[in-house]
């Protein structure tokens, strides 16, 4: 028994059991799925940015061949289809809530963004639908289009909606300024810094796909698309299109070619979808293209920031000022209003004992796709802005950067943030100590001077993180012993690169003692997921589905102890277990047993209902406001070349408090990839609209530079784990913390490199034609001066 | 966008308007020209085929002329659709001008762009204009000289009444193509 639990249990680093199946081409996503007999649907989309629609004339559409049915936004009035509105209650200072939308999965009034649906074609060919939309005829007034955050809060700016002449949405503050005010009144010194925080496609390798299959003789649609977590999927559609009927509604994911947070969300494509094949009581498939997806999928991040920290005589942070506009696009989707507040705010001033906050943020309205969640969701601009601050703080005090980071770090926990949010334990100066060792930052100078011989720049940064991981606050998980010993965990939490098959069976394997390879997961099915189950989003399937599994392994060792009891001939109090084996009186039977007397009713006593097969609905005692909170230190050392501004990454050193590490090969993917996404956006990644006409002109991979192999440096990674108290297995959730370091460990060491120069500030991404830029602004300025 | 160019045609400026009266020179002169209607004296209306990279679509476009100047040139305006590969609209301002005995056709644009010929065309269109504007003057310098240059001084002392007639049809109709391509094929950058 021992054996396997040293080699499968927690902490132990198990090859992904899923990947076997992945690398070798068996994964099933949504384009591999057919069904007998399936039309297909494209999408006429807006070429405008922002325009009133006078008429859409499909009448030479559905004419030509092989077309089945076009249908506008009116068709969808016409048939009831509700409409998808904003759900979220924040206000304002003065109790006014948020401005809502209730957006019709096709609109009929305006266009808001360029790129938007406006009709579909089903046809009995993709081509044939495909050609169909060319003969739309999409008759338009066209309108001013605004597509920056600052653009659309100016005076005259184009309104995206009548009904909010400002196109703020919402204007949230925590408190009046005053309290800042005072203390900055009395600083010694205010340290203000001015950033712009790049708008990023997530760009997942799969498009968005959908099949939506009706089938008239049970008035059940299912959907197939790729999707974090399909209950909420199933409930959307339901709500939109079956008057509630979640039992008319299933979905099944099976594999998902990434999530980041993006697919997670209710799309009018998939409505509109679902729509047409409830109409035409048949299946229809769609495929996007990555021209739709740049254009369609919800993009993230876009804030624009005007911050400051006032400081002591001692360099300790008396207060913060944060004034953020944030861009949330045409609509205010699920998370896009609320992800610098309920998301960045949960950690906003990082890693540092804030004693007064004032924060401001208003999330502007523009002609461009919506921003929603992205891989670190608010979080990672949040610690951008208070990391260049601090290294820009550091500069102007003249106190080493690590000597002001450690006065200003939080050390006495739990600590209550401004933001009333408890962070319960850390010890951010160990993983900063941990980092300098790794990097050997002592001995960056002599590197530095072997860089300058040779005619480059050499530059390290330091990053400190806060992150906060959880999301919805419970989550479900059934565990179920087949007769043969098998063990099914059936989860409606959703894998999608995080490796659940793998942890959760390591969380299992370990409490019950089983053999980790009879561990068996079923995920992406809503007719088998358990009811109430969320999905995969925030940093908090091991957390919150890991301890449901805890909690329902109780529930199984109870009804164990009954049966074993009943075959031991003891008093079911008399039952102890332990490593898959019960025992009592001298007597013991094993897990397997106890599984098959379970299924075998003549073995059972008498009123026990058979089988050994539990649910289990977890939640967080604190809800919402008691997250975990990983943390972190990144150190990033970079060589620049001064004549042509490239940047290349030498180095890169992790130390993590993700809490408790299940499995540490797990946990270091998970910090490559979020650290690589977070280089992308520091590096290369940047979304473009133009400001005439509110066209994407980064459409395209020919234009909207992606992280590769060989942008990167090979990464350590380290931990540092001081179990979160907030659940019992004492993790905190990995898979968002390595885009909440990089981005100003990279920029930081980028300017260090730089200071030679007199260049002081800069705004990722960091391409070669920025640096060179910035790079010969700051020449000309030295000349000019 | 904003593009500005200019073209020298070597035959005098008398022979190249009068060329550019004649349909069958531009439309063998334009790039994926298909056809051409006269809405008005004004108004035009053109199909074209045109590749931009990985679009390929046939624009139907629509052309108004103003501030017409013979022989001196004018404004165009247009737009043109190409369904799903997007839309183009822009004005040109166009002159003609003596130079030595040849004559230079000179262009500024204001255009835009949408759809996927901004998404995924951005880059490419400026290149696919450069080819097509040379496509267009190598092709009508072609035309002219295969035709040679006979009538050039008679036109000279034409009056300008005769002129100013003239633009209302035929030096329209030019215009109105040439139009078409400069909106909506180099224009369209």
């Amino acid at each position: 028994m021992e054996a396997f639990t040293e080699k499968f249990g927690i902490g132990q680093p198990v090859r992904r059991k899923e990947d076997q199946r992945l690398l070798t081409g068996g994964g099933v996503y949504t384009d591999d799925i057919n069904i007998e007999g399936q039309a297909y649907l494209a999408f006429l989309r807006a070429p405008y940015a922002h325009a009133r629609i006078n008429h859409i004339d499909t009448t030479a559409a559905a004419a030509a061949p092989g077309v089945l049915a076009v249908f506008t936004g009116r068709d969808l009035e016409a048939d009831g289809v509700g409409r998808v509105e904003t759900d979220i209650n924040l206000k304002e200072l003065d109790g006014t809530p948020i401005f809502k939308t209730q957006r019709l999965a096709l609109p009929t009034d305006k266009v808001r963004f360029a790129g938007e649906p406006v009709a579909v074609v089903v046809a009995v060919t993709a081509f044939q639908a495909a050609d169909a939309v060319e003969r739309i005829v999409f008759d338009v007034e066209q309108l001013p289009a605004v597509v920056t955050a600052r653009a659309a809060a100016a005076q005259g700016a184009a309104i995206l909606h009548d009904e909010l002449p400002d196109n703020c949405a919402l204007h949230w503050q925590n408190d009046t300024p005053d309290a800042y005010d005072s203390v900055a009144a009395k600083a010694h010194k205010i340290v203000s810094i001015a950033l712009t925080n790049n708008r990023v496609v997530p760009v997942p390798m799969e498009p968005k796909c959908c099949i939506a299959d009706m089938n008239p003789g049970t008035g059940r649609l299912t959907i197939y698309a790729p999707f974090q977590g399909g209950r909420r999927i199933q409930g959307a559609i339901a709500d939109l299109l079956f008057d509630g009927d979640g039992e008319k509604v299933r979905h099944v994911s099976d594999n998902t070619g990434g999530g980041f947070g993006t697919r997670s969300k209710i799309y009018p494509e998939i409505i509109a979808i679902c729509y047409a094949a409830k109409k035409l009581g048949r299946a229809v498939k769609w495929l996007g293209d990555r021209s739709e997806t740049f254009v369609s999928d919800l993009h993230g991040r876009d804030q624009v920031n005007d911050a400051q920290l006032a400081f002591d005589a001692d360099g300790k942070i008396l207060g913060y000022r944060l004034e953020t506009l944030v861009n949330i696009g045409a609509w205010v989707t699920e998370n896009g209003a609320r992800l610098a507040i309920d998301g960045g705010g949960r950690i906003l001033g990082g890693c540092y004992d804030i004693p007064v906050l004032y924060y401001s943020c208003r999330n502007m309205m523009t002609n461009t796709v919506s921003t929603d969640t992205y891989r670190g969701a608010g979080r990672p601009e949040a610690n951008y802005i208070v990391e260049r601050l601090m290294e820009k703080a550091a500069h102007e005090l003249g106190i080493d950067p690590h000597e002001l980071r450690r006065r200003n770090f939080i050390k006495t926990f739990p600590y209550t943030t401004q933001m009333g949010m408890n962070v319960d334990c850390g010890d951010f100066a160990a993983c900063m100590d941990m980092a300098l060792s790794t990097s050997d930052w002592a001995g960056f100078g002599a590197r530095a001077s072997r860089s300058q011989a040779r005619g480059k720049l050499r530059g390290i940064g330091l990053a400190s993180f806060l992150e906060g991981a959880g999301g919805r606050p419970e989550e479900v998980m059934r565990v179920r012993f087949e007769k043969d010993g098998a063990v099914n965990i059936i989860c409606g939490t959703f894998s999608h690169g995080q490796g659940h098959a793998t942890v959760y069976s390591q969380i299992l394997s370990e409490k019950m003692g089983v053999p980790y390879h009879s561990i068996n997961l079923i995920q992406g099915d809503t007719d088998t997921a358990p009811a109430g189950a969320s999905g995969t989003y925030g940093s908090r399937s091991s957390q919150m589905g890991g301890m449901a599994i805890l909690r329902a392994c109780d529930m199984i060792i109870e009804k164990g102890k009954i049966i074993a009891g009943h075959l031991l001939q003891a008093e079911t109090a008399e039952v102890a277990f332990e490593a898959a084996t019960f025992s009592a009186r001298g007597g013991s039977v094993t897990m397997v047993d106890v599984a098959k007397a379970a299924h075998d009713p003549r073995r059972l006593p008498d009123g026990l209902e058979p089988g050994l097969d539990e649910t289990y609905l977890y939640k967080r005692d604190g809800g919402r406001d008691d997250q975990s909170f990983p943390n972190g230190c990144h150190i990033c050392e970079i060589e620049l070349d001064p004549e042509t501004g490239a940047v290349e990454m030498l180095a890169y050193s992790a130390a993590d408090d993700c809490g408790t590490v299940l499995n540490p090969l797990i946990v270091h993917g998970q910090v490559h990839g979020g650290v690589a996404q977070g280089i992308g956006q520091a590096l290369c990644e940047h979304t473009v609209y133009d400001e005439e006409t509110g066209q994407l002109l980064t459409g395209s991979f020919m234009d909207y530079g992606m992280p590769r192999a060989q942008h990167l440096s090979h990464m350590t990674a380290e931990f540092n784990p001081i179990p979160s108290t907030n659940n019992e297995l004492g993790v905190k959730g990995a898979g968002e913390a390595g885009c909440c370091g990089a981005p100003a460990a990279f920029v930081n060491a980028v300017l260090d490199a730089l200071k030679p120069l007199g260049v002081s500030h800069l705004d990722m991404p960091l391409t070669p034609n920025n640096i060179w830029r910035a790079i010969h602004g700051a020449k000309a300025e030295g000349e000019n001066s | 966008m904003d593009m500005t160019g200019e073209q020298r045609i070597a035959a005098p400026r008398q022979v190249v308007w009068d060329a550019l009266n004649d349909a069958d020179a531009l439309k063998a002169s334009l790039p994926g020209c298909e056809e051409v209607e006269k809405i008005s004296d004004t108004e035009f209306s053109a199909k074209l085929k045109l590749v931009v990279g990985p679009v390929k679509a046939r624009f139907s476009g629509q052309v108004t002329l103003s501030d017409i100047d013979a022989p001196n040139g004018y404004t165009l305006s247009g737009q043109g659709s190409g369904g799903a590969a997007g839309f183009g609209k822009g004005e040109a301002k166009v002159t003609l001008s003596d130079d030595g005995d040849g004559t230079v056709i000179s262009y500024t644009v204001h255009a835009t762009v949408g759809g996927k010929l901004a998404q995924i065309g951005q880059r490419l269109i400026d290149a696919t204009a450069k080819k097509m504007a040379r496509q267009f003057f190598e092709s009508f310098a072609a035309y002219l000289e295969a035709k040679g240059a006979p009538e050039g001084e008679a036109g000279e002392a034409a009056p300008p009444a005769a002129a100013q007639a003239k633009v209302a049809d035929g030096q329209g109709l030019f215009w109105g193509m040439i139009g078409v391509a400069l909106v909506i094929l180099w224009i369209i950058n």
